[in-house]
């Protein structure tokens, strides 16, 4: 099971802060995560294939080639404004 | 030792805790970030009130990193790192950023590093509140140039 969060400005346009998802036979990687979920939700998720949009993968920030094994934690949020 | 909490935070504390656990430290350097009030270019109103949400785990993890990075290149004895979330106002004091060292050169650059960091590259947002109006603030391009100098 993958467990996806989503974050601020992500989150609200997403309309939910978290997904619970059996890893679609589709879906080795990252991109594919992403093109899986805007083909289900494409109103409110087209903006996961903005460039600025930023994937964590078990709490670490990595690319879009990443593989998936389908029991990860995976988040998506906008670049991050601390400090 | 690293923090992320709702309330505020005393430097005199921190500073003792500091001092207190860098042993035979020659400098110790803190760092307090503030909320400012500003205004947005197109806003008539200041931003009121600024709302920090994060990523619960993964923003602990980024600041154990950052704070490791920064003890793998300088000569840190002690270090300390808090970061506020939650409702903030004009004023507040928002992230702390405290070195301790043999030297003030490693304690400076130490905790310029982690401040430069922890902007662009730890889980938080910011979302700033106004009178008339309510955005998530933009990152930087100044934020994330700044990391370029320490590789």
């Amino acid at each position: 099971m993958l467990s996806i969060n989503y974050f601020a400005s992500v989150r609200e346009q997403a309309g939910r802060a978290h997904d619970q998802l059996d890893m679609p036979a589709s879906v080795t990687s990252i991109a594919e995560l992403i093109k899986y979920l805007v083909a289900t939700d494409p109103s409110r998720m087209t903006m996961l294939e903005d460039n600025s949009v930023l994937v964590a993968v078990n709490q670490t920030v990595v690319n879009t080639d990443y593989t998936l094994r389908g029991d990860e934690e995976v988040a998506f949020f906008p670049p991050m404004t601390g400090g | 030792m690293i923090s992320v909490q709702e309330q505020d935070f005393d430097l005199a504390g921190e500073y003792s805790y500091l001092r207190e656990s860098a042993g035979n430290a020659g400098a110790i350097v803190t760092f307090t970030g503030l909320v400012r009030e500003f205004y947005e270019a197109d806003a008539e109103q200041p931003v009121q009130r600024l709302f920090l949400e994060h990523y619960p785990g993964m923003t602990e993890k980024a600041l154990d990193d950052i704070v490791s990075q920064a003890a793998s290149r300088w000569d840190l004895q002690a270090s300390r790192v808090i970061h506020r979330i939650g409702n903030l106002r004009p004023g507040d004091q928002i992230v702390f950023v405290g070195t301790a060292s043999t030297h003030r050169h490693h304690a400076f650059s130490a905790a310029e590093f982690i401040m430069d960091y922890l902007k662009s590259r730890a889980p938080f947002w910011k979302k700033q509140h106004s009178a008339d109006q309510v955005r998530w603030v933009e990152s930087r391009t100044l934020d994330v140039d700044a990391l370029k100098r320490w590789s």
